[in-house]
């Protein structure tokens, strides 16, 4: 009889042994992978146990999480949501979070490989995991201002620090109240969200770095006259035919300028003329003449074509691969498949005022650990030169020149000089305009950078004018920290 | 010791009846003492169990709770001090062992009432407290009652029918619940419900160890010889197919794999042990998994049992009705749990499904992490080997198949509960001993902890003279 117990022990043995080995594999081996499957609702509460550290703007919080006594032990909110809302983003306690709780989320939920030693420090000393705190570029006046001034608008507005690269304001319209997207009940986060996605105004874009992208118009014109300047080719007087129309090669496509006539008269006109005026036809004939090549190389320099990290991840502006001529000839003023974001113009302008060197676009001023240690801190980064200092000069004078006699002249601003250029661009035949302003000031020493869109023809459909609805944004805005 | 009446079975007894003198000589109560030591361990641990999850979950101690598991305590030491005066020679690692396991399952029921925000009578923790006072009870009776464990050797055939009848005892009309698929409850009213099958399974050891002992020469002896091994007649296939009828019929019409599963394994290793014959197993193994194979294909659920298990991760298996849901979310609770854990009170267990009963070792795994496991696990394999021990100290063939049929059965259940929810075997509703919330589970396994003393008692009381293979 013992000789079969000692096997029905060896079995008893063999079952616990599996039992071991299998409890290894799940809790060792395969721990990473379990964790990591989207169902898993365990490390969705884990990223919400620990207090995520705030968002703060100039020394505030514009999110931050309180204790909530629920499931997820902290609740996350949004001070003054709808106005920071493209920055902070939300996260939500079912999907996926956005704008910086996605981008920092590491740094944010303390997840991050340099938080790893501050993480076990506060673990041995008994103190709750606590992430880091991240300070962002925005200017509270300035955001505030663009907010205003935008009003009722479905747009964006974007200020930029030309030297930098750091983002002062980033305001888009409609919006939503991240708030209504951080309540812990998921069914009620998802029919929010729902609801955020059946709106018309879809105002879960943000429309200063990404949604249905806009073409730029006649703000792309300062893009194609840098091209110009820089192949050496062409100055600011080199003359163009000045028709009244102009119908392009192989099509019957009929371009026009926006007043219907010649530019400014003469049966020539000059480069800079036709961009303070904004003329389409002078742009054409450029354009058509530099090849749609150079415009697309410098474009590229500008960042056309690509994402930036801010460290949100911005979307990709769009100069089109392999255009024929009449193409060319559209994209000239920003039309045909020519596609910008509010950020990409502004890094124009910005590029334009920083004497031809285009800086990434930064959102983050640092981020800082619990124990106040600063874990990263961003100083400006050059993307790279796009012009030269000699053509940048040049084209800040025609910006001037546009402002304070061209069709740029609603954004003038008493005792400020303003450089800037306007854009009205078309989207269909009888859909509303797309208004534009983008340009920088004061032009003889560039603190502020700042470009408008505002979608729908500002509400006055094939009415409305860049000059007429997106300047005087922009000098609103511009005024709030100009004339202090 | 007092109890001289009983049949003689096995081993004719040497020892004359011991005179108090001898016995005080003979006995100075090292066992008791060191059992009595074992035990305040546990109720340290336990107390610190309950402590941690109150801080871990509430915040701050309640000590309403704390004084409900220090009545428990009591109730163990009551027991100790029994033993003392009815079976000073018994084991002294079962008493603690089962109590830090009973305590260990009560924290962790308790932790998931506080996540599921139930309190009072409403409150499993406190209802499982309860239980296993009555579970205590029941394992003091069953030592002071049962004197010598040779008088269950006199009701073979009555322990085997009781087991019938407890199982059959779902299947009546108006007695019968139930609950998530499985047949296998009573209740009276809607309050109390009962597993009798947890009690069927120690009237089943029984049986089997007395009816495989008086039948084992005929088992064991008679038969043909094939493929190396010898089979058994025709005639004496009787038993098995009975066996294996009554497991078929617990899949069939209680609808409970793994009960099946456990009273067939007992039963196999059981008739192993008694005829030494490893045909008995092949056979039996065969008719279990032709069988097991034939259900699979035949019924709904034992066809979805093993469709979870094989692809358990398949979102259509995952999100499917009666679909691998509780166990992928198992599997996350104990990798969330990782090497060390989440800590107690610390974790998410009431993610999953049922977390206090048949999950509560994926709770466990999740708050006290891989190394948690490893200890709970390698208490059930001290315990086991405990009652192997019996095995093999004992003296009559009754007593040592009984013993290794109770330790084998906690270890098989363990088994099957445990493998299931780590994937090892398809997941079958069974509690896992001591640790689970429900009351006929606790009884039961404290009644088998009264029988496993009581047997290694008399191991202990008459020392082997013989050594027989």
């Amino acid at each position: 009889m013992n000789r079969e117990l000692k096997r029905v022990s060896i079995l008893a043995l063999l079952m616990f042994l599996t039992l071991l080995v299998a409890s290894t594999i799940i809790q060792y081996a395969q721990a990473e992978s379990l964790a990591a499957d989207p169902r898993n609702a365990r490390t969705l509460y884990e990223s919400y146990s620990v207090e995520r550290g705030p968002i703060l703007v100039g020394g505030d919080p514009i999110a931050h999480s309180q204790p909530s006594g629920d499931d997820y032990k902290f609740q996350r909110v949004y001070a003054n949501g709808p106005l920071y809302a493209p920055i902070t983003g939300f996260i939500p306690v079912n999907g996926e979070a956005t704008g910086l709780e996605r981008s920092l989320n590491d740094f944010l939920s303390g997840q991050s490989s340099s938080q790893f030693f501050d993480s076990l420090n506060r673990l041995i000393s008994g103190q709750d995991p606590m992430g880091a705190s991240v300070e962002v570029t925005i200017d509270p006046v300035l955001q505030q201002a663009a907010w205003d001034a935008l009003g009722e608008y479905t747009g964006a507005v974007i200020v930029t620090e030309p030297s930098t690269g750091r983002i002062l304001a980033m305001v888009t319209k409609p919006t939503y109240d991240p708030n209504s997207l951080a309540v812990h009940s998921g069914d009620q986060v998802e029919a929010t969200y729902e609801g955020l996605l059946a709106d018309p105004g879809d105002p879960l874009f943000n429309r200063a770095t990404g949604g249905d992208m806009n073409p730029p118009g006649s703000v792309f014109k300062l893009v194609v006259t840098a091209a110009a300047l820089e192949s050496g080719r062409y100055t600011p007087d080199s003359t163009f035919p000045n028709p009244a129309s102009l119908t392009l090669p192989g099509t019957d496509a009929v371009v026009r300028n926006s007043g219907g006539g010649t530019c400014g008269g003469g049966s020539e006109v000059t480069i800079a003329t036709a961009l303070r005026l904004s003329c389409n036809i002078p742009m054409a004939e450029l354009g058509m003449e530099l090849g749609d090549a150079a415009i697309r190389e410098q474009a590229e320099k500008f960042g056309f074509n690509r994402e930036f990290e801010i460290p949100t991840l911005t979307e990709a502006s769009v100069y089109p691969r392999a255009l024929d001529d009449p193409q060319t000839g559209l994209s000239a003023f920003g039309q045909s498949e020519v596609r910008a974001t509010p950020l990409q113009i502004a890094m124009v302008s910005a590029a334009i005022a920083n004497g031809g060197i285009v800086m990434n676009p930064n959102l983050v001023d640092a981020i800082v650990a619990p124990d106040f240690t600063p874990l990263q801190e961003f100083e400006g980064s050059e993307f790279g030169r796009a012009i030269s200092e000699s053509t940048a000069n040049t084209m800040v004078e025609m910006m001037v020149n546009g402002v304070e006699n061209g069709a740029a002249s609603n954004a003038r601003i008493d005792g400020v000089s303003v450089a800037g250029k306007t854009g009205t661009a078309e989207n269909g035949e009888s859909d509303p305009y797309t208004l534009w302003f983008t340009g920088f000031a004061p032009a003889d020493d560039p603190q502020y950078a700042i470009t408008v869109l505002v979608e729908d023809g500002g509400g006055l459909g094939q009415e409305g004018y860049g000059n007429l609805i997106a300047a005087p944004v922009a000098k609103q805005v511009l005024e709030a920290v100009l004339n202090k | 010791m007092t109890d001289q009446s009983g049949p003689a079975v096995g081993a004719p007894r040497s020892a004359a009846p011991p005179t108090a003198s001898v016995r005080r000589i003979r006995m100075p109560q090292k066992l008791r003492n060191l059992e009595l030591g074992l035990l305040l361990v546990a109720c340290i641990i336990n107390a610190g169990a309950i402590v941690l999850v109150q801080l871990g979950a509430l915040g701050r101690v309640d000590t309403q709770l704390v004084l409900l598991g220090a009545g428990l305590s009591a109730l163990v030491f009551g027991l100790h001090i029994c033993m003392r005066f009815v079976a000073r020679d018994a084991d002294p690692f079962l008493l603690p062992i089962a109590t830090v396991l009973n305590g260990l399952g009560i924290a962790m029921i308790y932790r998931i009432d506080i996540a599921f925000g139930d309190i009072g009578w409403e409150s499993a923790a406190v209802r499982q407290i309860a239980w296993s006072a009555i579970a205590i009870i029941g394992g003091i009776v069953t030592i002071i009652v049962i004197r010598n464990h040779r008088v269950l050797f006199r009701y073979t055939y009555l322990s085997g029918l009781l087991a019938i009848v407890l199982l059959l005892l779902p299947l009546v009309p108006g007695l019968g619940r139930q609950v998530s698929g499985a047949r296998v409850w009573i209740g009276f009213g809607d309050i109390a419900t009962f597993q009798p099958g947890e009690i069927a399974k120690i009237a089943l050891a029984v049986f089997f160890a007395g009816y495989l002992v008086r039948n084992r020469d005929s088992l064991s002896m008679v038969g043909t010889r094939f493929l190396g091994m010898r089979f058994p007649r025709a005639r004496d296939l009787g038993p098995l197919l009975v066996v294996w009828a009554l497991s078929m019929a617990v899949i069939v019409f209680q609808r409970d794999l793994g009960t099946a599963l456990l009273y067939f394994g007992l039963f196999l290793v059981m008739l192993y042990v008694a005829t030494s014959r490893l045909s008995w197993v092949v056979l039996g193994l065969t008719l279990f998994f032709s069988g097991a194979l034939i259900a699979s294909q035949t019924l709904d659920y034992v066809n979805g049992r093993f469709r979870n298990w094989l692809d358990a991760f398949n979102p259509d298996v995952y999100s499917a009705d009666g679909g691998s849901y509780q166990l992928v979310q198992g599997l996350f609770g104990l990798a969330h749990g990782g090497l060390i854990g989440s800590g107690l009170g610390e974790g998410r267990p009431d993610i999953t499904p049922v977390p206090q009963s048949d999950y509560i070792i994926a709770s466990l795994g999740e708050e006290l992490g891989l190394a948690g496991i490893f200890a709970i696990l390698a208490l059930y394999v001290l315990f086991v080997a405990r009652g192997f021990r019996i095995g093999f100290a004992g003296q009559d063939d009754f007593g040592k198949l009984l013993g290794v049929g109770l330790a084998f059965v906690v270890a098989l259940q363990v088994f099957i509960v445990v493998g299931g929810v780590t994937r090892v075997i398809p997941l079958t509703g069974l509690t896992t001993p001591f640790l689970a919330a429900g009351g006929s589970s606790l009884v039961a396994n404290w009644i088998i902890v009264g029988l496993l003393l009581r047997l290694s008692d008399t191991v202990r009381n008459h020392p082997r003279l013989v050594i027989d293979g």
